[in-house]
């Protein structure tokens, strides 16, 4: 799945990163804790979180996730998507709640991409 | 300690909790500048962004030291917080003492320590009460 497959999908709009639409999502995470996010390493994948602040992007960019999802239309602000643009992550909103946002992705064929040990 | 090769320092301030991760930040553009393989840099990073976290969270910040040849990774984190009363506890997955606040802000689900011990080949805690704590990570550099 590609970053504007998911953009499509969520109907989401993208705040940074257009440039990177074309960019190859593999796997996903949905979660509001940045531990649980870190605990699971994952390649290539999509952060989709409630959490709006600087925290969410540094999080991503410690794992090399390629995009940020910020669901319930919250919109973060400049600091938030100048950190994302520092560390080359894609930002996208979208007004679907993320139970709902997460749903809607694994339908369409991405999945969480590793099993807890 | 001596680790012949590069040396970072860096000094975390404990009072801006938007600014955690800032050192993590640097190390890991200096350690993909180095060009080693994404697997050591993820793992060094992680653990180090949990441990710098950690040291802001509870222990109004500190100083972290980088130490970096040919073969390992060692991070030295350092400060004077309130130190861990039960590390054996504190090692546990969902075990934590963060305030509903930092809750708020996506930390502090008890994962901080079991992710550092997780990511790193070596982990060592050195806490005394009332003074303060010192984590030693390290990380093998993969080929």
């Amino acid at each position: 799945m590609l970053i504007k497959d998911i953009q499509r999908i969520l109907d989401a709009q993208i705040l940074v990163g257009g440039e990177f639409l074309d960019t190859e999502v593999r796997t996903a995470c949905g979660s509001d804790m940045m531990s649980d996010v870190l605990a699971f390493v994952k390649d290539q994948a999509v952060l989709i979180t409630g959490l709006l602040n600087q925290q969410a992007i540094r999080t991503a960019a410690m794992m090399d996730m390629v995009c940020v999802v910020f669901v319930r239309g919250k919109v973060p602000g400049n600091d938030i998507l100048e950190a994302a643009k520092e560390n080359g992550i894609a930002v996208l909103t979208t007004t679907h709640r993320m139970f709902t946002a997460c749903g809607m992705l694994y339908e369409a064929g991405l999945n969480g991409g590793c099993h807890i040990k | 300690m001596s680790v012949n090769g590069l040396h970072y320092h860096y000094v975390v301030p404990g009072d801006d909790f938007t600014r955690a991760g800032m050192a993590s930040n640097a190390v890991k553009k200096i350690l993909k500048q180095l060009g080693l393989d994404p697997e050591t840099v993820r793992k060094l990073s992680i653990s180090l962004f949990e441990g710098e976290i950690n040291m802001v969270i509870h222990a109004g910040g500190g100083e972290i030291d980088v130490y970096i040849d040919d073969e390992k990774i060692v991070a030295v984190l350092t400060d004077h917080g309130p130190g861990i009363a039960d590390i054996e506890l504190a090692m546990q997955e969902g075990w934590s003492t963060a305030s509903e606040q930092v809750r708020g802000l996506g930390f502090g689900a008890g994962m901080g320590l079991p992710n550092m011990k997780k990511y790193s080949d070596e982990l060592e805690i050195d806490s005394t009460l009332g003074k303060g704590t010192t984590v030693t990570l390290k990380v093998k550099i993969g080929k």
